[in-house]
């Protein structure tokens, strides 16, 4: 027996999860999109992700290392998770030396200097990714056409995403009829086979990645659910409203960041809400702000925007929002 | 199958000793019985240095409205009665006896013989449990004959036999069920004559199907007792989860079982309450598992209150050599002890022993808000935000957070993949929190 007994409070036991354990899961569930995104994008895509995620890892490594002094947080693969996620959310022809910028932005600007993994209060591949939108909007808005330039690395022959195509379409006062025949086919849509971010492409890749997460409990269905689900309600009602006016929600579903924002973004545990019904309130101001953003706003699309408004938020619904407590409704049964 | 809805975890349940039978541990040559054995005021000893006494004795008697007799659990001479290190790892006071012998008191019934017929009316049970010293034996030792005493206004409908064990380790209720189910299931009949209840649940997880086999066969000769068979969750022995699972009714925050018309007894109380009214003997042994992933012998022991743990552990087959913590209770709940020299108490219900690569705490780190803790908790707390108010200082938003709620069961610490002592948190906040009220009160 050791000399002295080591006396400490109860629980004495540990169950097997562990931040890593987490993190390490969420780079599993990222694998399908990414691959798409090879298949799709070629040896633009590889570059990008491969460069976006060393630099992720090194920024966390050196300010961990030489900066903070402490022993380096990077095994715990939160910086791989965001240098995979800004890969995703950017187009594959983008410049290298700018998704070293983003990646140094969100890992120095948006998760070290906050106090790392846990108290950033926003996402930080979100937060790269806005400065690169804000900082570069001509390149971060050039989407190579799939497949056809997956060996080119510069001057890829590029097109407008399906939201952009309705977008400027419809103010330049197209019919809606005109512009449904020049957006991809629903089957291209959910496959991925069309003009967008890396990860915005496929949605069925994004969906496996999130039954992944769900089936081993690393996120639960309600912000997914609801955010998706508010996307699809609100557009349906203008669609309803106005055909002509307003595209049916499918195509809102299918096109630009929603599966990967709602899947993906949303559901990062650090910056959104902890109790059901405040997961279910983040998800639901996702939807409405995702839809406000793209149909009256300035940009075609309005995920990362809306999920960042919500991360803002999300300290007062923790604040607010308890979860439901034992015994509050006495059953006679 | 049944259990309570929301929250809950599942530990590796390690029970190792459940197919070992109960031995009988021989009288060690003194015992150290405490006097604070039981909720409540500690008990007023009756005894003096030099004073001869007998197993079954009364030694030290019950001092305010919650608390227990205590009577020797061997014949002797009490050595003195002095300070000396218990459970809780400080110094309480004591009586110490040298033992002579083994000699009981003559009004104890020692035939093997099973009385299954109940004579005594409801007051006489109730007085009779209360003389015996017989307190709540799964681990909160609540001094039963309070429980049996339903408030003015209330009407007890149920009573709820708390046999799923769910802490890891643990069988000795489990043996208890196999090895004396005629005489549990009489105590059961007599529980429920001194509560006046026709109906009575056994919950018993689904981990133990002999038990649940053997208590429902028996159980048909015993009108109005139900064995109910429960999906393994814990903290399913939580008397608010265990109402729930059974019956699905809630048991509102800060009030007790019989807000829904249920008492609650631990399965080992059922069985000394047995003893204590069919055979007069009042509680002065019980069952107590000692076990570990590196014990020789795991093993469950009938041992007399007051046998310091380093004997069971040299009937377990001794210390192992990577012993880093010696637990009380199961590891779920159970307190850590400082000594070998520690006595066996009344709510002793085993001896975990963990290795030492198992008894340090893992590294901490930022909170991630999983929320994990939240989706665990069983009483639908927010244990990390109740944690973080003890080390902010913030009293009333702990209590804002029904902070008072938390059952200590250690689910949200056990599942924490940021390695955060939540608990250790939240009993620091929960402690301030009743001074806040008690300042308030006054």
């Amino acid at each position: 027996m050791a000399n002295l007994l080591t006396v400490s409070s109860s629980p004495h036991l540990h169950g097997d999860l562990s931040i890593k354990r987490i993190m390490w899961g969420v780079v599993i569930a990222l694998l399908p999109a990414t691959l798409v995104s090879f298949w799709y994008f070629g040896i633009g895509a590889i570059l990008i992700t491969a460069v976006s995620v060393l630099t992720c890892v090194l920024v966390e490594f050196l300010i961990t290392k030489f900066f903070l002094k402490e022993p380096t947080s990077i095994g715990d693969g939160s910086a791989v998770i965001t240098g995979i996620l800004l890969a995703l959310n950017v187009p594959s022809n983008l410049p290298v030396w700018m998704i070293v910028t983003g990646a140094v932005f969100s890992i120095a600007v948006a998760k070290m200097t906050f106090g790392g993994l846990g108290k950033n209060p926003f996402n930080p591949a979100l937060a790269g990714r806005v400065f690169m939108l804000i900082s570069f909007p001509a390149d971060m808005t050039s989407w190579p056409i799939p497949v056809a330039n997956r060996a080119v690395l510069v001057d890829a022959v590029t097109g407008p995403t399906s939201l952009g195509i309705v977008k400027e379409g419809l103010a330049k006062g197209d019919a809606m009829s005109d512009l449904m025949t020049r957006i991809p086919s629903y089957a291209d849509m959910l496959l991925g086979n069309m003009g967008g971010s890396l990860g915005e492409v496929s949605a069925i890749a994004i969906i496996i990645g999130g039954l992944f997460m769900l089936i081993r409990k690393i996120i639960t269905w309600h912000i997914p659910v609801s955010f998706i689900g508010t996307v699809f309600a609100f557009t349906g009602i203008l669609y309803l409203i106005d055909p002509a006016q307003y595209i049916n929600p499918v195509f809102h579903l299918l096109a630009g960041g929603l599966m990967l924002g709602a899947i993906f973004m949303a559901t990062d545990m650090v910056t959104t809400p902890m109790t059901r019904s405040g997961m279910v309130v983040f998800g639901i101001g996702c939807g409405l702000l995702t839809v406000v953003i793209r149909i009256w706003g300035a940009y075609p699309e309005g995920v990362s925007f809306a999920i960042l408004i919500m991360n803002a938020v999300t300290p007062l619904i923790n604040k607010g929002l308890k979860p439901k407590k034992f015994g509050e409704v006495v059953k006679n049964g | 199958m049944k259990t309570f809805k929301s929250g809950g975890v599942h530990p590796e349940e390690n029970k190792l000793s459940a197919g070992i039978p109960i031995r009988i541990m021989p009288v060690p040559q003194t015992v150290v019985i405490p006097l604070a054995q039981s909720l409540g005021a500690a008990s007023t000893p009756l005894v003096n240095k030099g004073d001869k006494v007998l197993v079954g004795q009364l030694i030290a008697q019950g001092a305010t409205f919650i608390s227990a007799n205590i009577h020797s659990s061997v014949s002797g001479t009490v050595a003195k009665v002095d300070d000396a290190i218990d459970a809780s790892g400080y110094r309480k006071k004591c009586i110490i006896i040298d033992v002579e012998g083994d000699e009981w008191v003559a009004s104890i019934d020692i035939s093997p013989d099973l009385k299954a017929n109940i004579t005594m009316t409801k007051e006489e049970i109730i007085s009779r449990i209360k003389e015996a010293g017989i307190v709540g034996l799964g681990g909160a030792t609540f001094p039963t004959h309070i429980k049996l005493m339903v408030p003015e206004g209330k009407k007890a409908e149920h009573l709820i036999i708390n046999a799923v064990e769910c802490e890891p380790f643990l069988t000795s209720d489990h043996r208890i069920m196999l090895e004396k189910a005629e005489e549990l299931l009489i105590g059961v009949k007599i529980l429920m004559k001194a509560l006046e209840v026709t109906k009575a649940f056994i919950g018993i997880e689904n981990n133990k199907p002999d038990a649940i086999a053997h208590l429902t066969e028996l159980s048909k000769k015993y009108e109005g007792i139900r064995v109910c068979a429960l999906k393994v969750k814990y903290p399913q022995g939580g008397e608010k989860q265990l109402i729930k699972a059974i019956l699905n009714r809630g048991v509102p925050s800060g009030k007790l079982p019989i807000e829904v018309g249920c008492v609650v007894q631990n399965v080992a109380t059922a069985f000394a309450v047995y003893e204590a009214v069919q055979k007069n003997k009042p509680l002065f042994e019980r069952v107590v598992t000692v076990s570990g992933i590196s014990v020789k012998n795991p093993c469950n022991l009938l041992v007399r209150i007051g046998t310091r743990i380093s004997a069971l552990l040299e009937e377990a087959g001794g210390v192992p050599g990577d012993t880093g913590k010696i637990i009380s209770g199961g590891p779920m709940m159970g307190k850590a002890l400082n000594s070998l020299e520690i006595p066996v108490v009344k709510g002793m219900s085993g001896l975990v022993l963990m290795p030492v690569d198992e008894a340090k705490r893992m590294k901490v780190s930022n909170c991630i808000r999983c929320a994990k803790c939240i989706s665990v908790c069983p009483m639908g707390l927010a244990p990390y935000h109740i944690a973080q108010t003890a080390e902010t200082g913030q009293e009333e938003r702990a209590e804002s957070l029904n902070v008072l709620d938390c059952i200590e069961c250690g689910s949200c610490a056990f599942t924490c993949p940021a390695g955060l002592p939540l608990l250790e948190n939240i009993r620091v906040a929960k402690n301030k929190v009743g001074q806040l009220i008690r300042l308030r009160a006054k």
